[in-house]
């Protein structure tokens, strides 16, 4: 069961950049790539849990800011030589809105 | 969960639990003991940190943050006392430690010859990074001598570290040549002649019979009663393995502990590998079937099947310059045939055994190119007959084959070894390049391991590289900006300026970029040309700068950030002390440090406060230092003619003028300046980007310093006579720089690429160009000079700085 909790309008994310949302301990970031796309993932490299969410967004994918780890923004998968995963959530855009999915039994842990 | 224990954190255990995490990060706990006080490091790469080729940092291959993320339980300076296989409990120094599994990589000791003065200080083995510290330090006292003691590989990688660094050496060898385990007589001698032409002296057959000294080392006495002077013993005459915890065990040990094929002991819970193991009669001491035996140890452990089957072992000797190689046997016996070539000019030597149409042996010295394909034949049993007449030439030589080196790569067979250390061959770099898309060294080392120990067949890898991409190995001839695009730096700022490029979309869409908005290395590198070429008109992209540029900050491996503010050619006041005491206690903030730049750091600020601790700072008249920035970072002075009494000029008062003039001004990679006061040079100017070094007669400009990665001291660009000529000078130096240098390229690396003859006409020889550049730096500063975090204070981008949360209560539908 995912929960779908309303974040921000989509204009408050300037385009290849990102927020960051805090949920209990969880912060994830909300990417908004060049083509007005948006997705969402752990704000947390798989490498060494570098926040995603300041990186440089160049296509659909982000460089973390420590270590400079591509990560696919669809997936959460690490490009290239690489090998990782950032947990991803759905979004979707209602009227303007973003709305972030989390399953329901996080909220219930929180 | 099952626990494991480990005994030992060397390479082979290192490369074990690499194996076993990938595998199952599950199946185990693990508790890992160290006598040595840290984890896992390259241990082959101690000789380039002896000779300073490498800094021990730059030879971990297990940090903290390797371990804590693999949840290892680290004992590292922990001796384990004893194992009680019974109870399944193994005793260390601190406790006792519960095991379902234990693995001994106990590794080996240095094995010390029992003669009198062995226990004299100065007398250390060469074993682990204690020694090779203990060895620089002797190094360090000029005129220092040292003896080695052993002519093995060990002992002569250690000579020439400790030549290289400047001590006087003899190296005494019991043996009648170097090497005699993997050279024969004629490779050793010619090895002997080029030790000795970098100042070793090597005594040959030579017999330790004491080493004398009253309180320390003071020289070692030979058999025939010759004394050689020393300060340094370094006893390398062989290692054996090390077995007292697991023989008190009472597990089943001969020359060492004794394993299967599945690499367990006489206990089959108790595991054992590397240099402490004997396997049907061998010992292993070098780092490839150690690594065979770590894979057969992951699976044992994760019981899946697996057998060891040790292979023909090749060496080379890591010392920059002595080209050898052997592998296999290569000594006379009946049925045994040599092929041998020989060019004393070049002091090249070759040798090949043959035993009926095998190869089973080769050596050789000068010229070891053809080294891995004559190590094929042994370890494949190919056979010769058809080539025998031309096989000591090498493979080129082959069937008509060109003598291309790419050729030679291409007719390797997949299963051929590329890289020894981590047994890896072609087959598999080739797949990993097509099914990954790799194009470079790097990415092929971080894909394969190929080349990740001791980095000897890096060229062997690119060569693959090639072969495989054709056409689309760029190598290292021509270097493009990245991949979006085919153009290099050069060309893409020649068309910036040539076009009137103005925007980032603009240069991506004329210079037909491949990618719809360009990557992390292409898009700061754009900006930054940007910013440079048409100041006041671009509009500086946030997007496309690193989130240290961005957010006026230096993010740290936490996701805190550190904030510096700029302190004034170094100088500071007891109120801004105070301010700034007030401010980091006000802000909690965890650590206030020193940096190396005369100003005051403050560490561990969460981003989303980062623009209140920036508007305090500026209420009390500090800004930005720019730490973060590629662009100008510190003006570092002494005192000077006002206070040293050594002092020629008004160096604070210089140093202060100079960051007031180039303060927040935008460069291709971070710029550094310092000005002393007279040719004493406290204020290391001759390490910066830019360095000023007063002198009675006015100010000596110096250029192109580097003291990081690379340490190099500055050329002398010019003298003047006022200090007006040396901001007009200095300003212009650093124009010139700005439009010319490519993104991320530091003065030094410039210099190196353009010249420093092109720089020397451009700023002292030619008036009227100085003038254009300085005027065009004036010009730039006007629009740059603004303090960013006042900026932010007052709202810009503040989006940056203010996360969203969700209280889930009340958000959910």
């Amino acid at each position: 069961m995912t929960t779908w909790y309303d974040i921000c309008t989509f204009d408050e994310i300037p385009a290849m950049a990102a927020r960051t949302v805090r949920f209990g301990a969880r912060e994830i970031a909300v990417f908004r790539t060049a083509d007005d796309h948006v997705f969402a993932l752990e704000n947390k490299c798989p490498h060494k849990g570098g926040p995603l969410s300041e990186g440089i967004v160049h296509g659909r994918k982000v460089a973390c800011p420590l270590h400079n780890w591509v990560i696919d923004l669809e997936s959460g998968k690490a490009t290239g030589a690489d090998e990782g995963c950032a947990e991803e959530f759905p979004v979707k855009l209602e009227a303007g809105r973003i709305r972030l999915g989390l399953p329901a039994d996080a909220a219930a842990a929180e | 969960m099952k626990k494991l224990v480990v005994i030992g954190a060397g390479m082979a255990s290192g490369r074990a639990l690499e194996h076993l995490f990938e595998a199952d990060p599950s199946a185990y706990e693990v508790t890992l003991f160290n006598a040595e006080p840290r984890g896992n490091y390259n241990r082959i790469m101690l000789s380039p940190v002896l000779s300073g080729e490498k800094s021990f940092a730059e030879i971990v291959t297990h940090d903290d943050d390797w371990y804590a993320a693999n949840k290892v339980a680290c004992r590292f300076g922990e001796r384990v006392v004893s194992i009680d296989t019974k109870a399944k409990v193994v005793t260390g120094e601190k406790g006792e430690v519960p095991y379902d599994k234990l693995l001994i990589a106990t590794g080996s000791a240095p094995f010390i010859i029992p003669v009198p003065g062995k226990d004299l200080k100065g007398v250390v083995a060469y074993r682990d990074l204690e020694d090779t510290n203990a060895m620089i330090e002797a190094s360090a006292t000029p005129g220092a001598k040292a003896v080695v003691i052993g002519g093995g590989l060990l002992g002569l990688e250690a000579a020439a570290g400790l030549r290289l660094r400047g001590m006087e050496v003899t190296v005494i060898h019991l043996m009648g040549h170097l090497m005699e385990r993997q050279l024969d007589p004629s490779a050793g001698y010619l090895l002997q002649k080029d030790l000795e032409k970098r100042g070793i002296a090597i005594l040959t057959n030579a017999s330790t019979k004491a080493i004398v000294g009253s309180e320390k080392v003071e020289g070692v006495e030979l058999a025939d009663g010759t004394v050689i002077p020393a300060d340094l013993v370094v006893m390398a005459v062989g290692i054996r393995p090390e077995t007292t915890v697991a023989k008190a065990a009472g597990l089943d040990v001969g020359r060492g502990v004794k394993v299967s094929p599945q690499m367990t002991t006489s206990d089959p819970d108790v595991l054992a590998l590397g240099e402490c193991v004997e396997f049907e009669g061998l010992l292993f001491g070098l780092v490839a079937p150690l690594y065979d035996q770590a894979k057969v140890v992951a699976k044992t452990l994760l019981g899946e099947e697996a057998a060891f089957v040790p292979k023909e072992l090749s060496t080379k000797l890591k010392v920059t310059g002595c080209d050898l190689f052997s592998a296999g046997d290569f000594m006379e016996a009946d049925g045994r045939e040599d092929i041998v070539l020989r060019d004393p000019a070049r002091g090249v030597y070759r040798r090949v055994v043959l035993e009926g149409d095998r190869v089973v042996g080769a050596v050789m010295y000068g010229d070891t190119a053809e080294g891995s394909w004559f190590f094929d034949l042994i370890r494949e049993g190919t056979n010769v007959a058809e080539m025998r007449d031309t096989l000591i030439f090498g493979q080129a030589y082959q069937g008509g084959a060109s003598l291309d080196p790419m050729a030679a790569v291409a007719a390797l067979p997949d299963e051929a070894e590329i890289c020894g250390c981590n047994g890896v061959c072609k087959g598999t770099i080739v797949s990993a390049i097509k099914s990954q898309g790799l194009t470079t060294l790097d990415e092929v080392k971080a894909v394969t391991k190929a080349s990740a120990s001791c980095g000897q067949c890096a060229s062997k890898v690119e060569q693959v590289l090639a072969f495989t991409l054709g056409d689309a190995f760029k190598g290292a001839a021509r270097k493009t900006m990245c991949k979006c695009t085919d153009l290099g730096h050069g060309e893409v700022r020649e068309a910036i300026r040539a076009k009137g490029l103005k925007s980032i979309p603009a240069v991506m869409q004329e210079l037909g970029w491949k990618t719809p908005n360009g990557c992390a290395t292409c898009r700061p590198a754009l900006n930054y040309y940007l910013v440079c070429d048409w100041p006041g008109e671009y509009v500086d992209d946030g997007r496309s700068r690193f989130i240290n540029e961005r957010v006026h900050a230096n993010i740290q491996k936490d996701g805190t950030f550190s904030v510096v503010p700029r302190m004034w050619g170094g100088l500071t006041t007891a109120a801004e002390l105070r301010a700034i005491a007030d401010i980091a206690e006000k802000h909690q903030v965890p650590l206030v440090k020193m940096t190396g730049g005369q100003r005051i750091d403050l560490l561990g600020i969460e981003k989303e406060n980062l623009p209140a601790i920036w508007k305090d700072l500026n209420d009390v008249g500090l800004v930005s230092g720019h730490a973060y920035s590629k662009g100008l970072r510190t003006v570092k002075t002494c005192v000077g003619k006002s206070w040293c009494r050594f002092g020629t000029q008004d160096s604070m008062g210089l140093g202060v003028k100079l960051e007031k003039l180039m303060w927040a001004s935008w460069t291709p990679a971070k710029v550094k300046l310092g000005v002393s006061g007279c040719p004493r040079n406290c204020s290391e100017s001759t390490v910066k980007d830019i360095g000023i070094i007063c002198v009675d007669s006015g100010y000596d400009l110096h250029i192109s310093g580097a003291a990081g990665l690379h340490v190099r001291a500055t050329d002398l660009l010019c003298h003047v006579d006022t200090e007006e000529e040396l901001l007009e000078y200095a300003g212009a130096v650093l124009q010139m720089y700005r439009e010319g240098a490519w993104y991320l390229e530091r003065v030094y690396k410039w210099q190196e690429r353009v010249g420093f003859d092109t720089i020397k006409a451009a700023i002292v020889e030619d008036a009227a160009s100085r003038k254009a550049y300085w005027e065009r730096f004036l010009a730039s500063q006007k629009v740059a000079q603004v303090d960013p975090w006042a900026e932010r204070v007052a709202g810009l981008e503040r989006h940056e700085f203010s996360p969203i949360t969700i209280v889930p209560a009340l958000a959910a539908e």
